[in-house]
């Protein structure tokens, strides 16, 4: 708890550098990096990472010491070129545009390592630290460096702020973006230099490897919760920062955890858990529905295999056996008898000495769906043309979903039919 | 499936460490298992969060590898007395001790670098591997309806492939790290494939790439002593370049000249 404590004041400066520095890496990172989550582009944060080391290194060899704005600049040419190279080579050979990511990154990255294990071996002494840029050191961030963070973060909001408009276009609609009239190049290559932005900066907080999740994770896990943008650009900037955050008292209590890799393992676990438990888009949701929908289909598919037997039977309400049912439908055996317990808990069958027959309820039911199915059927064959041996399976699923609106509007529309294709009776209730 | 190669180098880093922790020792066999699984593992999260969770693929690539990187350096970092691992040794590999690394039996005679027999082993395995199941490996590749049609396991395959993937990045670890494999798994493909359309051709110009990058990018550091595994990959980009450029039918170059030389209006 004192820990806590401490950690919280911010009574230590150092600890003030840390935190915020991670915070706002991370969160403007985020920002940027819904934008290229959006137009689908989430690897591309991954190259800028690993393309701006050859930058870094040339820019010291030529300036010959590490000043952080020159090293900045060198990592942002070359992570701009790599971009640029990426591009085409993708759109001017029959390279794929993974296998130009992919290539790009290494070949840069390779070249960057060649370059510095040149420099590391030319023995100039200001060379030692250059290799942050590979690990990042969230936790030794000092005053000097926060200042750089927050320039380009305040860079960075704004640009975000000021062509809100103009990125949301391009990431969702490029052909209606440039139909009115949108300089999309431009803004393209505006959000191309955002990106770089971010990563030169964050990259020496978090290492080449892991700044590809600042990017895409907080963007990936925002996405599960809404279908706003600004929403989903809050959330994910608050996902980012609270990662940042997370990740620093993780290293400021157990001082040789890295930084870095603990922010991306918290925004991972943000992340998964919204995957999971997202209340509208989460799988586990997603599989419950689906679970909801198919049982939903075998009950009725029960209740209408029931209804045919009663037809041709011309009693509806005869007892029947499970075998019976089965020569209907077929089935699992265990599917079949979960799905006629449920059905007589819900009131739409009755059981007596294991057999089976309707309540006046499930015989409406079963009515219903066979009523569809014959409907849809004459509306394929009226209206779309479709031969009557090809309407079946359309019919069949069709069945299941159609609501007593749309029921209501095929009677009118076909006039209340009394045969469907097949010459069988259409059952009105 | 470029980057899905680039992810599962970054991802077998746990599997190494872990297979490190468990056994207590640096045996190539242990750690070929704990990363061919975690390879597969890899896959495996990627399609899950794509298929069920409906996450688009590049995210997905994304966010599994970058999590699984970060567990692999926070083992390192817990674990730091006890693995004889470091960062920069994942990252960027140090070819140029292998030589040192020796390999000698319990009699004691030297039988030469270790990692040349681990090298050598996962190349015969790969090629038994690509020899033995080329024609459905062609087939899931190309035309995976037709394969599941006629009884070939996509999945199966699928999995197969991206287990030697894994195998065969964890044999580079030592030498060339997690980042250069990358280059050497794409980079010689990604320029054949402008050569020729021909897949059996196109893997014989890619080991013959494969070999001229090591012989050039070796020659390269050599001459300039840098990084022997930073001078392959940058080679690696040189002859991609070449090849983008001058290439007979895809280069860039021979497709300018075929613009010019179309007519450009209707006489």
């Amino acid at each position: 708890m004192e820990t806590f404590i401490d950690f919280f004041s911010f009574t230590d400066p150092n600890v003030r550098y840390v935190v915020l520095g991670s915070i706002l890496i991370t969160a403007s990172s985020a920002i940027v990096g819904t934008f290229t989550f959006l137009k689908k582009k989430a690897l591309v944060g991954d190259a800028v990472a690993h393309a701006v080391l050859p930058g870094v290194c040339l820019s010291f060899i030529v300036y010959g010491e590490k000043n952080p704005l020159v090293l900045i600049i060198g990592a942002f040419i070359t992570g701009w070129l790599a971009l640029t190279l990426i591009d085409i080579i993708s759109s001017k050979s029959k390279i794929k545009e993974d296998t130009a990511i992919g290539l790009i990154l290494s070949v840069f990255f390779g070249v960057g390592i060649f370059l510095l294990t040149i420099i590391q071996k030319s023995g100039n002494a200001a060379q030692s630290g250059l290799d942050q840029f590979l690990f990042g050191k969230a936790a030794s961030l000092v005053g000097s460096d926060l200042v750089t963070f927050s320039l380009v973060s305040v860079i960075l909001l704004i640009a975000v702020y000021v062509f809100f408009k103009e990125f949301t276009l391009i990431a969702f609609d490029k052909d209606f973006a440039s139909t009115i009239g949108l300089p999309i190049k431009t803004m393209e290559l505006i959000l191309t230099t955002l990106t770089v932005l971010a990563v030169v900066v964050g990259i020496q907080a978090v290492g080449v490897v892991l700044m590809a999740a600042m990017l895409i994770t907080p963007a990936a896990a925002a996405r599960f919760w809404t279908e706003k943008i600004q929403v989903m650009i809050w959330l994910a900037a608050i996902f980012g920062a609270f990662s940042g955050l997370s990740g620093a008292y993780i290293s400021y209590v157990a001082p040789s955890m890295p930084t870095g890799p603990w922010i991306v393992i918290v925004i991972s676990t943000i992340a998964f858990f919204s995957f999971f438990f997202a209340p509208k888009r989460g799988i586990i949701i997603r599989y419950l529905t689906q679970k909801r929908i198919q049982r939903h289909i075998v009950d009725e598919n029960i209740l209408k295999a029931l209804y045919h037997l009663g037809e041709e039977e011309k009693n509806f309400f005869d007892e029947r056996t499970i075998e019976t049912i089965l020569s209907k439908r077929t089935l699992q055996k265990e599917v079949l008898l979960k799905s006629l317990r449920r059905l007589k808990r819900e009131g739409y069958l009755k059981n007596s000495n294991g057999y089976w027959s309707f309540t006046i309820e499930g015989k409406n039911r079963g009515q219903r769906v066979v009523k569809l199915h014959r409907l849809w059927e004459v509306y394929l064959t009226q209206y779309l043309r479709i031969a009557p041996d090809h309407v079946h399976d359309d019919a069949d699923t069709i069945e299941h979903v159609l609501t007593p609106e749309l029921e209501a509007r095929l009677e009118k529309l076909l006039n209340y039919p009394t045969t469907d294709p097949h010459e069988s009776e259409i059952p009105y209730a | 499936m470029a980057m899905v190669g680039d992810a599962i180098s970054h991802a077998v880093l746990p599997g190494i460490v872990l297979a490190f922790l468990i056994t207590g020792s640096r045996d190539s066999v242990t750690m070929l298992i704990g990363a061919g699984t975690i390879g597969v593992l890899t896959t495996f999260l990627i399609e899950f969060f794509h298929k069920k969770g409906k996450l688009q693929t590049d995210a997905s690539i994304g966010v599994t590898f970058t999590w699984l990187f970060a567990i692999g350096v926070i083992l390192i970092s817990v674990f730091a007395g006890k693995v004889d691992l470091d960062q920069d040794c994942v990252l960027y590999g140090e070819i140029a001790y292998v030589p040192i690394d020796l390999w000698i039996t319990k009699a004691g005679v030297v039988m030469g670098p270790r990692v040349l027999y681990i090298a050598g082993t996962v190349l015969l395995i790969i090629l038994a591997f690509i020899f033995i199941g080329y024609k459905e490996l062609f087939l899931t590749t190309f035309d995976p309806s037709f394969a599941t049609a006629i009884g070939i396991s996509t999945i199966t395959w699928h999995y197969l492939l991206m287990g030697a993937v894994s195998i065969t990045t964890v044999a580079s670890f030592e030498s060339v790290g997690a980042i250069l494999v990358v280059a050497f798994l794409i980079a010689p493909p990604a320029t054949a494939y402008l050569l020729t359309e021909n897949l059996v051709k196109m893997m014989i110009i890619s080991s013959i790439l494969g070999i001229l990058i090591s012989i050039s990018g070796y020659y390269l550091a050599a001459g300039t002593d840098g990084s022997i595994a930073g001078a392959m990959a940058a080679m690696s980009g040189v002859f991609f370049g070449l090849a983008f450029l001058f290439a007979p039918k895809e280069g860039y170059i021979f497709k300018i000249l075929k613009k010019q030389s179309a007519p450009t209006r209707l006489e």
